[in-house]
């Protein structure tokens, strides 16, 4: 807002002429400040609920991951552009890309010199030291299976509270990381933002919902779970590679929490809020086609919506069950429900397409009679099955028509839906014994590696923890040793044979922007690149 | 108009069975009446469930007042849902005018001790806001069911919620029968019964008992309808009637996701829930 010129109208009331040049050069400076130049603006964001703790080295969530863009760094990142080269690697809190030493076993960074974190401390080697060192001291999801490789990691996933993570050493400027075994994907895995370098007096537990100083060009200012998150400029940023962190353009983000998404749609169309993280309602679909087409985008997104079956317990401990509801479900319906043909493609395989090593795969028909005869044959006729979804209306509709289908093959199904906030913490907890569940997978980095390994490689699950990204606890050395080989088609044909879970479709990602949303960019990792968009 | 609704809502399997022809507790995103698919693609984007018509060669068709997001005929459900909401209320009002009227009449009735620690319990459940008490035993009761010594109601039993509604509004019936009583005991034709040498149980069940019948015939219809509201409230939010079963409430909340494009989903169980309620109404006041 344009400040109110209390001085000027004194001037003039008071009638003298001889104060006109001063008025006017007051004027000019006036209009030449910052704030005249131009109006604060405040991008509005949407979200039926919050993606639970900040802690960008817990959270794992698409939901936050797309916040972590623009308020964390790595000492590498991806290239903040739309398109292919959104996935190149590009030197971030290091000064260069680093070339893998000793057979691709040591990475040596030299950080920039003069990088502050938000609340004006110097950024060190030694908080990058403790940042690595953090992922493990906070059990982090995916401390073994993206960082396992680090010299040290072992001892520190079996007594994380002293974690010392030898392979990550500080000498000056330099930081070297040492891994046990090569890692193709490692610098990939150093752009996530559970990578993130925090300073080194950052709680050596989930920091929850207290926000922890980045380095990015926003930073977090309060979160309630419950009401907002929002999010301000970071005053210290400045720009030094902006392939890597582009300095953003909205001045302030409100993320608001707690509408239906038929109230954030709406919101949305009258210009209220500027975009919503949940999927557009589905009966609202066909008026947005007709009136906001231009506000409407559609972009390819390496996913999955699947249903994890905990092979562990009955009766999925049955391959034969296990096949029955894959041969039970029909695809298509469960792309019709989740918005149609445009929204999504159906998929019987685990692997989502635009991965390296995709190879189309299907040895599931839609076939409820023979599933039937494999549940009798199993006898798992009767067998007691509680699916458990998340609240939002799609995940509800999916849940309520793969109980039925379940019902249908004679398994005695129930249904518990569970707010979204809790949901995931809840079925990758192995204590909570889940059956079967619905989640959905948007890749963290393009690697098919990344999905099958993370998901449903031995060393992502976790018995007795409340973090097991491995939700079906399924385990097969050789198969993780073909994703290894990067044999990658014929590790998805034994994995989708072996039927950890049942594959439904490949979502696209649709974002429903506000007519005051410009430039917007959709980035394959972190989705819409939110600050890079301006306001009109 | 209540004995329609209620043969209305009798009738549903024949419905369902013989007109409709669908499920309507089975999601169907696949299934197709007259050749056109229940759930349709948009031409842009997105699916449209069908919507209200005639369809058949008889007065009802399938699909009369179109489908839901699951590709269910919501007309069926209606019917079906209809049922289920009578049953709970009715369920409900029957074990709320028992407990209330076992308490009012022995509050009343033996007085003294009994009356102070009868009444003292009613007024303490009466602090409690009618919906804050039922909404709070529902979230405990709805997950996990009732495990109660030898009675056991499973999380997703009909019962469950009758037993809380028909448990929350016992100072509801209680009060006002307890003060009936009071006042039947200060009565002449009481007073007379005593002089005679009539037994305090000759009294209760040829004086009293018979005297309360009014009251009684007052209070159902008003209850009942209470229970109903209550009931769809509660499903609304999920925590009444849980799925696949239906009710006017859970019609509602389905409704809801489809209130842009298919207002009728979620007009129509409340249209159902208010001409009723109106009913009842009517009912009491013609009782009265």
């Amino acid at each position: 807002m344009m400040p109110p010129l209390p001085s000027l109208r004194g001037a003039q009331r008071r009638g003298n002429p001889g104060r006109h040049a001063a008025r006017l050069a007051a004027l000019l400076a006036l209009l030449l400040t910052p704030a005249a130049a131009k109006t604060p603006t405040t991008l509005r964001l949407l979200a039926h609920t919050a993606a639970g703790t900040l802690d960008p080295h817990l959270n794992y969530t698409a939901q936050y991951w797309q916040l972590y863009a623009f308020v964390y760094d790595g000492l590498v990142a991806f290239r903040k552009v739309p398109g292919p080269r959104g996935t190149e690697l590009v030197p971030d809190l290091a000064d260069a890309l680093p070339e893998p030493e000793d057979r691709g076993r040591l990475y040596r960074f030299h950080l920039r010199p003069g990088l502050t974190f938000s609340d004006g401390r110097p950024v060190r080697p030694t908080d990058v030291v403790a940042s690595l060192r953090r992922v493990f001291r906070v059990r982090g999801p995916t401390a073994e299976t993206f960082y396992g490789a680090i010299v040290g990691a072992p001892a520190c996933l079996a007594t994380p509270d002293t974690c010392a993570l030898d392979g990550v050493t500080a000498e000056g400027d330099t930081i070297a990381i040492r891994l046990s075994r090569p890692d193709p994907d490692f610098l990939a895995k150093l752009a996530l933002p559970h990578a993130s370098i925090l300073p080194a007096d950052a709680p050596q537990s989930d920091a929850g919902i207290t926000p922890i100083p980045g380095t990015g060009p926003y930073r977090f200012l309060a979160y309630d779970p419950n009401d907002r998150l929002q999010i301000v400029r970071n005053e210290h940023f400045h720009p030094w590679n902006p392939d890597a962190q582009p300095p953003g353009r909205p001045d302030r983000i409100d993320y608001v929490f707690g509408l239906e998404d038929e109230a954030e749609l709406t919101a949305i169309e009258n210009d209220q809020a500027d975009w919503m993280f949940d999927s557009p309602p589905a009966d609202r679909l066909g008026d947005l086609g007709r009136r906001f087409l231009d506000q409407i985008h559609l972009d390819p997104s390496p996913a999955l919506w699947f249903v994890p079956l905990n092979v562990d317990i009955p009766p999925f401990d049955d391959p034969r069950v296990r096949e029955a509801v894959n041969l039970a479900v029909d695809r298509d319906a469960a792309v019709k429900l989740f918005g149609g043909a445009k929204l999504a493609a159906p998929t019987c395989q685990l692997l989502p397409p635009g991965l390296p090593g995709y190879a189309p795969y299907c040895p599931y028909p839609h076939d409820p009679a023979r599933a039937r005869a494999l549940i009798a044959q199993a006898g798992a006729t009767g067998a007691p099955v509680t699916l458990i979804t998340d609240d939002s209306p799609v995940s509800r509709a999916l849940g309520t028509y793969l109980r039925d289908v379940f019902a249908s093959i004679g398994l005695d199904t129930k249904l518990r839906s569970l707010s979204a906030n809790v949901q995931f913490t809840y079925i990758q907890n192995t204590n909570n014994r889940v059956q079967a569940s619905l989640t959905s997978w948007y890749a963290d980095y393009p690697s098919a590696g990344n999905f099958l390994l993370g998901s449903f490689g031995c060393t992502a699950f976790h018995p007795g923890s409340d973090s097991s990204p491995n939700i079906s606890g399924f385990c097969d050395k050789a198969i993780d040793a073909q994703i290894a080989a990067n044999d990658i088609a014929a590790a998805d044909r034994a994995l989708t044979d072996a039927a950890p879970a049942i594959a439904l479709f490949n979502p696209r990602y649709i974002d429903i922007v506000s007519r005051r949303v410009e430039d917007y960019a959709y980035h394959e990792v972190f989705h819409w690149l939110i600050v890079q968009s301006g306001l009109r | 108009m209540l004995l329609a609704i209620v043969a209305a809502t009798a009738l549903a399997p024949l419905y369902a069975a013989r007109i409709s022809g669908t499920d309507p507790f089975l999601s169907t995103p696949m299934a197709q009446t007259n050749g056109n698919p229940v759930l349709a693609d948009n031409l842009g984007l997105g699916v449209t469930p069908i919507g209200p018509g005639w369809r058949g060669p008889y007065l009802f068709g399938p699909y009369l007042l179109g489908a839901d997001t699951l590709g269910r005929d919501v007309a069926a459900r209606l019917l079906y849902g209809g049922r289920t909401s009578l049953l709970v209320a009715g369920a409900a009002t029957i074990l709320c005018l028992l407990l209330g009227s076992l308490a009012g009449i022995t509050a009343g009735f033996v007085g003294g001790l009994t009356d102070t620690a009868l009444s003292a319990l009613i007024d303490l459940l009466w602090a409690f806001p009618v919906y804050l008490l039922a909404i709070s035993l529902s979230i405990v009761l709805v997950n996990e069911g009732l495990h109660l010594g030898p009675i056991t109601l499973e999380a997703d039993d009909k019962l469950l919620p009758a037993l809380i509604l028909g448990l929350v509004y016992v100072p509801y019936v209680a009060r006002p029968i307890r003060a009936e009583v009071r006042a039947l005991l200060a009565r002449d034709f009481v007073e007379a019964a005593h002089a005679t040498g009539g037994t305090r149980s000759h009294i209760l069940r040829r004086h009293i008992l018979p005297s309360l019948l009014p009251t009684f015939l007052g209070l159902a219809p008003i209850i009942a309808a209470m229970m109903l509201l209550t009931e769809a409230a509660l499903s609304i939010l999920g925590i009444g009637i849980q799925p696949p079963e239906a009710s006017w409430g859970t019609l509602i909340a389905d409704g809801q996701s489809l209130i842009y494009s298919r207002p009728w989903v979620a007009i129509a169980p409340g249209l159902a829930v208010a001409l009723t309620v109106l009913a009842l109404n009517t009912l009491a006041d013609r009782d009265a």
